[in-house]
């Protein structure tokens, strides 16, 4: 019983200096275990007079006790180092990049064509495709370009026989629906051209994107009110200054050139407008009477108007990229750059 | 169309400056292309005249010369050019005159003689691009001391204008001033019109064979014309500043006309026809040299003027090199004629020509002009070249000319169309001021006569495309359009080609967007079996015949990049394919993607190796799982000849051929030079967007049986087939089948492979007991046995 506060000065040391869970445990098993030295103690309490016994028994107790939470409260420290030694060795780089593949990303022009098409189908409109080789018929007759017209002079034509050619614009889609479906229509149609051309401001084959509204109640001012909130829309400026120019196409009329204000020098002239302040994006008008009279449409009770743009020319002056035959090079440093 | 501004201005004279009159005809649909000094910029030079030249002393090609240059004073200059003569009227760059190119005028001594100024040439005063041959002469009523700049109205710029093909109005001075007129609404001050009256009676008889295509032809015979006289200053620099050159008198005198009226004009060395003129088709064989020395054969669907021996000229396109007018001509005749235009239209164009009068035909010339522009180019004839005037001669069939046109116009129509309630007196005073004659027609309505240089103008449209701009495209009301919201049905299991284009971007693939036409070669390497259209005029060989693949595409951009030293490269692209000869035509839409590289980007814990076929086809699964129906598509190994055959799967839908899948062939790696493996895919995209509708099954609540299997096959059997048998001999409660190893190596026969398979059976309604799945599992045993001598792995 004397040496009792020995033995707790001896196990409170033990304690202190035990370095892992596993060592305290081993402190715990040797005084409070079963065959440790503090129970044996207790054990012990029946070999003493019955009058020291309560007071023997309690001051034991109390030891035990005390040793107990000392051990709790140490097992605890250490399982506190433990986690925190673990946290440390686990810390990694966490700037390192993630692992896994790198995302692609779509080509400029169908990034532009998609913005167009949701802009439109946004409000109604439908998107219409067709064949791109197309026939004389679909690609002039209809469209009020009757052979020798000068204005077969305007597109040069790829041809495949004497009737059979590359479509030069989207506008057959617009015959195409025209002939198959009721008005009131509303659509815009996607999609590669081609004319023989090859230079510094143009390739062989291009996109294209074009609109027709056929309905009863349609105006040039409905046109108009279209394409200023559309261009608006597309360069995501409300202030976009926009003029129309009377122009020529066989199947409009009145046709109209659309000019905005450069988006480059925001009107001040560069090289890119050409000094004028002015770009010219697209070309639209009302449908020709003869167009719809082609595609079996009542001119005297319906109107329509139809514009056209090409995507490439967009995606320039969206995206600032300065040649157009980049577009059609698939080099992955520039293709990269839209993703 | 392209004039000087102070040429326009003699005509109409707006109070506007340069840019301002150029962009007012732009914005009425005449797009003004350029505008630019018709000189360079340069100053301090004179007219001067040539009073003395001697031989310079020391110098054989230099003289000394003395010119007085109005400052009352003569000065002594030295000059290399060979044509300077004691004399002559020329420009003269003083002493502090700059010349184009900042290039300044100071005293020197040239060879020891001095020197006070420059006799120029046209070349070093910016009035001709190339080198002059020597210097300038001016005529001699130049006065000298006069500043030369102002003396040339050098002070002045041609306009350029883009005029699109309706308005072949606008191909002339007078056009272009009519225009300009109308919008400022200004009268024209045209030259004087005279007519000559004859001196002499000769007439050179004009037979018309095809008075429906030539309804109106103009001659004169004019006598004794003097082609060495020199074509004046004045007429040279407007021919210039309209961008034609001069060439002898009497040719710039016909295309002087032509510029300032819109007629073209011929003139034939009278002395070179023979008995009369026949305007007639060509006939088979007959074959005709051109002005500019080309000969050509000409065709039966071609208007020719001939005389009794020989064509002359093609009609309205270009004129034989040997009736022209030449140093030797005395007596001329000259020829003004309606053409129509569709006598002219495609037929410049078919014998790859295009002229200024093919131009102009095409487009229309007003039949008005024929006589007018004799009588025009006579008036300079005989000012310039002297000569005496014949009659003028008339061949006209009036039942061929057009027609005065009459079109209706409703002002309820122009309401309709331009959503504005024009003024009857506006709609009327618009019209009027555009030449048309226009009568009122009933209540709201207006009859309006077309004047005959009008060609475009024919129907309602056209008249309010008129109104609308002269009243200005810019003035008119702006409206949103309303529509009634009609719902479209939308089918749920169709996949927008949107969604599978992101697949492929999220699959890390890059879209490429190439050429529909390709080379033929790289065509019959990678879809050697394939029919394509050949186009008939392609822009070079090399992109000549319509793609029957994406592969060649894909493949092409693969070498630029691997080129350019990008190594990982993936790549998808959408669009069409064409395949069959031009009758049996299909133009199908496909997507297809080209994998090669690195499986992983470059990085700090990347894995280094190389792509192989399942990452390709890892890649197309996810595509195909995109519409939620993969099971619907099935890959059977199959041969491609510009695929390796043992790399190799046809891609099936619903058992119907939808593309390809494969590593590119090694022979054909080789012949393109590729050292990297390659793989490609294409499959069409009307099977791509199909989807599946979910369809819910109820979830049950019994447990799962789990089997895992491993048997060992021949390296031959493909696992396809192993599975399909598996899956019929599963029973109908078979949730799950998985294939989760497939093994070669020790333990394992060699020739024979390990594949190991996970099954998973669960009952909706009851719990499955163990002798109901060992059954299935025998009978799977038994079965695979049977068809594939599979064996379960010891």
């Amino acid at each position: 019983m004397e040496h009792l506060p020995n033995l707790v000065a001896e196990a409170r040391a033990a304690i202190a200096a035990a370095d892992g869970v596993a060592s305290l445990d081993e402190v715990r098993v040797r005084y409070l275990g079963k065959k440790g030295e503090i129970t044996a103690l207790l054990k012990g309490l029946g070999k003493l007079a019955p009058e020291e016994r309560p007071q023997a028994g309690e001051r034991i107790n109390q030891a035990k006790q005390q040793l107990s939470s000392e051990l709790e409260s140490r097992k605890h420290e250490l399982e506190q180092e433990a986690l925190q030694a673990r946290l440390a060795a686990e810390r990694l780089d966490v700037t390192l990049p993630g692992r896994g593949q790198v995302n692609g990303g779509l080509h400029p022009v169908t990034r532009t064509l998609e913005r167009i098409e949701g802009l439109f189908t946004r409000i109604g409109y439908d998107v219409a495709v067709g064949p791109e080789i197309e026939d004389d018929y679909h690609n002039f007759e209809a469209l009020n370009i009757p052979a020798h017209h000068p204005a077969r002079g305007m597109a040069d034509t790829f041809y495949f026989d004497a009737t059979r050619l590359l479509r030069t614009h989207t506008s057959p889609v617009q015959v195409r629906t025209m002939k198959s479906q009721e008005p009131p229509i509303r659509i815009v149609c996607p999609g590669r051209v081609y004319r023989s051309d090859s230079d510094l401001t143009h390739t062989p084959m291009f996109h294209q994107i074009e609109g027709l509204l056929v309905d009863e109640d349609v105006s040039f001012a409905d046109l108009k009110g279209t394409i200023e909130d559309f261009l608006k829309a597309f360069f995501e400026r409300d202030e976009l200054s926009v003029r129309f120019r009377p122009s020529y196409f066989p199947f409009t009329e009145p046709s109209a050139e659309v000019d905005i204000q450069c988006v480059m020098c925001n009107g001040e002239g560069c090289r890119v407008c050409s000094h004028s302040g002015w770009l010219e994006v697209m070309g639209c008008g009302m449908v020709h009477p003869e167009v719809f009279r082609h595609s079996g449409i009542d001119a005297e009770r319906y109107k329509g108007f139809a514009f056209g743009m090409g995507a490439e020319r967009l995606a320039m002056l969206r995206y600032g990229v300065n040649d157009l035959r980049l577009f059609f090079e698939n080099d992955l440093r520039f293709l990269r750059q839209f993703a | 169309m392209k004039f000087s501004e102070q040429w326009l201005r003699e005509w109409v004279s707006p109070e506007l400056t340069t840019q301002a009159l150029a962009d007012q005809i732009t914005m009425a649909g005449l797009e003004v292309d350029a505008v630019e000094p018709v000189a360079s910029a340069f100053r301090g030079v004179v007219v001067a005249e040539v009073v003395d030249k001697t031989p310079h002393p020391d110098a054989d090609k230099l003289n000394v010369c003395r010119v007085d240059d109005g400052s009352g004073e003569e000065v002594q200059v030295v000059c290399g050019a060979a044509n300077v003569a004691v004399g002559q009227k020329v420009p003269f760059a003083r002493v502090g005159a700059v010349l184009p190119g900042d290039f300044k005028i100071k005293k020197a001594k040239l060879r020891g003689v001095e020197s006070r100024g420059m006799i120029c040439s046209a070349s070093e005063l910016g009035l001709e691009e190339e080198t002059s041959a020597g210097i300038l002469e001016l005529p001699l009523e130049a006065p000298a001391g006069k500043d030369f700049r102002e003396w040339m109205n050098l002070d002045d710029h041609t306009i350029e204008v883009d005029l699109t093909p309706n308005r072949g109005d606008c191909l002339s001075l007078k056009g272009m001033a009519r225009e300009v007129g109308v919008l400022n609404r200004l009268p024209l001050s045209p030259p004087e019109a005279v007519e000559h009256a004859s001196v002499h009676d000769d007439v050179f008889p004009v037979h018309i064979e095809s008075p429906e295509r030539c309804p109106r032809y103009v001659g004169r015979v004019v006598r004794n014309v003097d082609v060495s006289a020199p074509t004046p200053l004045w007429m040279v620099e407007r021919l210039r500043r309209s961008g034609v050159r001069s060439i002898d008198p009497v040719v710039d005198i016909t295309n002087y006309v032509m510029l300032e009226l819109g007629q073209p004009m011929h003139a034939f060395d009278l002395a070179n026809l023979s008995e009369g003129i026949v305007v007639r088709p060509a006939h088979e064989g007959e074959t005709l040299v051109l002005l500019d020395g080309q000969s050509i054969a000409l065709r039966e669907d071609t208007l020719i003027i001939a005389d009794r021996d020989k064509p002359l000229a093609i009609a309205g396109v270009m004129g034989g090199e040997h009736s022209g007018v030449g140093p030797s001509t005395r007596d001329v005749f000259l020829e003004s004629a309606f053409f129509t235009p569709l006598a002219v239209a495609g037929l410049a164009r078919s014998y790859g020509l295009h002229t200024d009068a093919s131009h102009r035909f095409e487009r229309g010339v007003d039949p008005a002009l024929t006589r007018q522009a004799v009588e025009r180019a006579t008036t300079l004839l005989l000012e310039i070249t002297g000569g005496e005037p014949g009659p003028l001669s008339e061949t006209a069939s009036p039942d061929y000319l057009p027609v005065e046109r009459q079109v209706q116009l409703r002002a309820a129509r122009i309401e309709q169309c331009l959503n504005l309630a024009l003024p009857g007196e506006e709609v009327v005073e618009i019209l009027e001021r555009l030449g048309m004659r226009v009568v009122v027609d009933g209540e709201g309505s207006w009859l309006v006569t077309v004047p005959s240089w009008r060609f475009d103008v024919a129907i309602e449209e056209d008249l309010i495309e008129e109104l609308a701009r002269i009243h200005g495209y810019n003035r008119l009301p702006v409206r949103r359009p309303s529509a009634r919201l009609g719902l479209r049905a939308d089918g749920e299991s169709l996949q927008p080609l949107a969604r599978l284009r992101r697949q492929m971007v999220a699959r890390g693939y890059q879209e490429a967007i190439s050429y529909s036409f390709v080379a033929p070669d790289l065509q019959a390497l990678l879809a050697p079996d394939s029919v394509a259209p050949q186009l008939a005029n392609p822009i070079s060989s090399d992109m000549s015949v319509m793609r029957a693949s994406l592969f060649p595409g894909l493949v092409k951009a693969l070498m630029h990049n691997l080129n350019r030293q990008q190594q990982r490269v993936r790549l998808f692209e959408t669009g069409l394919v064409f395949r069959g000869e031009l009758d049996a035509l299909e133009q199908i839409p496909m997507l297809g993607g080209l994998l090669c590289g690195t499986r992983d980007p470059e990085g700090w814990s990347a894995r280094r190796e190389s792509v192989d076929f399942f990452d390709l086809k890892g890649d197309l699964e996810s595509l195909l799982a995109v519409g939620g129906d993969l099971s619907a598509w099935r890959f059977e190994p199959s041969e491609h000849p510009a695929l390796h055959p043992g790399q190799t799967a046809r891609i099936y839908r619903h058992e119907v051929p939808a593309g390809w899948i494969g590593a590119l062939h090694p022979a054909v790696r080789a012949e393109l030079g590729l050292r990297a493996d390659a793989f490609l895919f294409e499959v069409r995209l009307d099977a791509l967007t199909q989807g599946r509708l979910p369809a819910f099954t109820p979830l049950s609540r019994y447990p799962e049986v789990r089997r895992d299997l491993a048997l060992v096959v021949e390296e031959g059997v493909s696992v396809q087939a192993l599975l399909d048998t598996l899956r019929e001999k599963s029973g109908e409660w078979l949730t799950d089948l998985r294939l989760f190893d497939v093994y070669q190596g020790a333990g394992v026969e060699k020739g024979r492979k390990s594949v190991a398979l996970g099954l998973t059976w669960q009952h909706p309604s009851r719990t499955l007991n163990d002798d109901e799945i060992n059954q299935l599992v025998d009978g799977i045993i038994a079965e695979s046995g049977q068809r594939f001598g599979a064996e379960l792995r010891g």
